[in-house]
């Protein structure tokens, strides 16, 4: 009996240790109440993804007025979904999340069910900060009985980052606006990834398909529907929301055009195609931007850019940061949320990491408007992002929407490997049925 | 426990034999005799029965109970749904059917081979060869390799773009294979792994059983004229009998639990789907992927106390199997 689990749960009793190791650090120094307002204390700040949110700077900033408060951060490096399959037992349990968690944006439905869990953020004055927030992001930090669940950090405004490099190489225009210019709409973007890859063999146009169908799903639905896989009493839509089928449509054309390099999002041989340049375009939401410096590498500077996406705006993704009841410093954490998600916090982060502000104060500050960023030829990226952020239009998202969106990533990354577009299609129906059930 | 001390006496006797200690106290003291012996043997194995009843006995009971439940953490009240969640995945779940059929699939590609090299291994271990103790020890090394980091190692040889298996494809004239996309390609590169890390220590388990096999039947069969591989089938694998059936078993046991290696196969987000159609999706993948991507709690209990039956069941044929084959030589 001893030898048996011993071989194959040896995984399983890493992963435990480390989380009995995490949560011991998380109350190290938090056991005494604070009463005290000079106390000591450790506030410890739960994030995600390979280049964190960027917040380091501001950490310490707030270290300055408030010495008493240390800041240690968790999870940079970390992706999403381990993240939060992680976070959604720490909060079931009651015991191992952070003083202050970020909730992305496709997630923090699923946290509406156990706002009880959390602080309302209402109780340390964050009611009057709404207008701090565009209006629908902070509706989507809300929840319907009106609980402040999180504040928002930043938004995913949408456009197409691509190098001038292999688009120069291919004949076609690198200006950003004559691109602008040629792709209008989402077929006249793929006549010019035809064009492209008619002219180059040796690249492909587009990291893989699932990234530009998320683009192009939220930017349809947001015009149409305003919901994607669940309607807004949660009920699954797949079959009957003509948005999603129209956006899966338009992809299997790309991918049957032969512009999809293929490569799963965030994996190793994602990564090493923004590092070998084996893909001219990505869709690409204001954060996207810290992912391709972070990937590309130092090498890569100056050879990309960024142009308007096709179609009319949108967003996809974004975060919230929300303060768990779990947390022996709620008052402290919530101020430390408070003071990280506040218009000149939001701009700081902008200039660190690219990520777009939610705050419309933010983003109309002269320094996030006139932002450019060198890394990507100096495009004016506070103007085309911020641009479209203030007219979004919010697209609801249910409760299971990450397990959904797998199944149909899935299906679309099969039609990649050359399942037929109409079975992957009747394959996203059933799986994703069965995953949002 | 048929001491004297532990039969009543009648209190009078001791007294009578005892002395001149008072005669509470002493009745005192021998009911403690008797507790002691009689209890504390209990106490001695408590340890073991106390860990097991909070790490084995109650996840057992619970994970039973949360079976009959639509328990999620995204449900506010939990009700008792009786067996709906069994008859659900019993008639109407093909991704779970699909997970059975790929764990029992990776389980023959990689169990069969796995313990028959070590068959082999042990055999030409178990002579005196040059650097003996060297290839021993050698063997033993890929069962202290962390699983992750053979898994890791081995989804970078097979990676499609820039992989050293394709690479060494490319070399022989034969096009690239996406090791992922589909299902046997996907179960090869899985078994593979599996068996650099199992074969030896299946080799070193037959080693030490060959070595117990007394030496007089193989110079009694030398004498007879049997050659070395009549040998090996007629004295070797009939002695090795219980050993052969203790790895089919402990094989059986851990090739349906099969779970790190197919999971870091796909680096990225979304490994529990294993690949886009679920090509290489085990049942413990399912059961994550239902309990931590869907939140159904209830019905992933379902899903483990199904995968707990099968496990049983697979071992019992095993166990029958493997009794028979080495009977038979």
């Amino acid at each position: 009996m001893s030898v048996i689990p011993r071989r194959r749960r040896l995984a399983a009793v890493a992963a435990a240790s480390v989380a009995v190791l995490t949560a011991a650090t998380a109350c190290s120094g938090d056991d005494s109440s604070a009463a005290d307002p000079n106390e000591k204390i450790t506030l410890v700040v739960d994030v995600f993804g390979d280049q964190g949110f960027g917040y380091e700077k501001l950490y310490e900033e707030y270290r300055k007025t408030h010495p008493n408060v240390t800041i240690q951060e968790r999870g940079k490096g970390l992706g999403l979904s381990d993240y939060n399959t992680r976070l959604t037992q720490q909060i079931n349990a009651g015991a191992g999340a952070g003083d202050i968690v970020a909730l992305e944006e496709g997630t923090i439905v699923q946290f509406y069910a156990q706002a009880a869990k959390f602080v309302n953020l209402a109780d340390h004055g964050a009611s009057s900060l709404q207008g701090n927030f565009l209006p629908w992001k902070w509706e989507q930090g809300t929840t319907p009985n009106g609980q402040i669940l999180g504040l928002g950090t930043d938004v995913g405004s949408m456009a197409i980052c691509y190098r001038t490099d292999l688009f120069r190489a291919a004949g076609l225009p690198t200006d950003r606006d004559q691109l602008a210019q040629r792709w209008q709409t989402w077929e006249q973007f793929i006549e010019v990834g035809k064009e492209f890859v008619a002219k180059d063999s040796k690249h492909k146009f587009l990291d893989s398909a699932t990234n530009v169908y998320n683009t192009m799903l939220m930017q349809i639905a947001g015009a149409g529907s305003g919901y994607t896989y669940y309607d807004k009493s949660n009920k699954i839509v797949l079959d009957s929301n003509q948005d999603i089928k129209t956006a899966f449509d338009l992809t299997t054309k790309m991918i049957e055009a032969k512009l999809s390099n293929n490569l799963k999002s965030f994996s190793a041989e994602w990564n090493a195609g923004f590092k070998n340049a084996s893909f001219a375009t990505i869709g690409c939401p204001a954060w996207m931007t810290g992912v391709i410096k972070g990937q590309a590498g130092d090498g890569a500077a100056g050879k990309w850019d960024i142009a308007k996406a096709p179609g009319n705006g949108g967003n996809w993704g974004g975060s919230f940061l929300a303060v768990p009841k779990s947390s022996k410093h709620q008052k402290e954490a919530a101020e430390l949320v408070k003071f990280l998600t506040n218009a000149q916090s939001q701009a700081a982060v902008f200039k660190e990491l690219g990520n777009l502000p939610s705050s419309p104060q933010a983003l109309q500050d002269p320094a996030v408007l006139s932002a450019t960023n060198p890394y990507f030829s100096d495009a004016p990226t506070g103007k085309i992002f911020g641009e479209g952020a203030a007219t979004l239009k919010p697209v609801y998202l249910g409760p299971k929407n990450q397990a959904v969106r797998d199944a149909v990533e899935n299906a679309l990354r099969s039609v990649e490997q050359g399942k037929a577009a109409d079975a992957a299609w009747r394959d996203a129906q059933s799986k994703g049925a069965a995953a949002g059930k | 426990m048929s001491l004297d001390l532990d039969t009543a006496v009648p209190p009078g006797r001791h007294t009578h034999r005892a002395g001149h200690e008072p005669a509470p106290r002493r009745a005192r003291r021998t009911s403690l005799t008797r507790l002691d012996l009689r209890y504390s043997p209990y106490l001695y194995v408590l340890p073991f029965f106390v860990l097991f009843a909070i790490f084995g006995a109650y996840p057992i009971v619970y994970t039973a109970w949360i079976a009959l439940t639509d328990r999620s953490p995204m449900n506010a009240t939990i009700s008792f749904v009786g067996p709906d969640n069994f008859v659900e995945l019993i008639t109407n779940d093909p991704q779970f059917w699909n997970a059975v059929y790929n764990t029992l699939g990776m389980f023959v590609f990689a169990t069969v081979p796995q313990l028959l090299l070590a068959l082999l291994l042990a055999n030409a271990l178990n002579r005196r060869i040059p650097g003996l103790t060297f290839f021993r020890m050698a063997i033993a090394m890929p069962i202290i390799t962390s699983t992750a980091v053979v898994a890791l190692v081995f989804s970078v040889i097979y990676g499609r773009d820039f992989g050293l298996v394709n690479w060494g494809l490319d070399l022989l004239g034969v096009g690239p294979v996406d090791w992922r996309a589909s299902r046997l390609a996907s179960w090869f590169a899985i078994s593979t792994m599996v068996d650099w890390r199992w074969v030896g220590y299946n080799a070193l388990i037959y080693l030490a059983a060959m070595q117990s096999i007394s030496k007089d039947m193989y110079e009694a069969a030398s004498l007879d004229g049997a050659s070395r591989t009549r040998q090996f089938w007629s004295i070797t694998i009939p002695q090795l009998r219980p050993t052969i059936i203790f790895t089919v078993i402990i094989s059986t046991i851990g090739g349906l639990q099969l779970f790190t290696e197919p999971l870091l196969f796909t680096s990225g987000s979304g490994g529990l789907s294993g690949g886009t159609e679920g090509q290489f999706q085990t049942i413990t993948m399912y059961l994550l992927d239902v309990m931590n991507n869907r939140f159904r709690w209830g019905y992933a209990g379902a899903v483990s106390l199904v995968l707990f039956i099968l496990i049983a069941l697979f071992s019992l044929i095993n166990y029958l199997l493997a009794r028979r084959i080495s009977s038979d030589r």
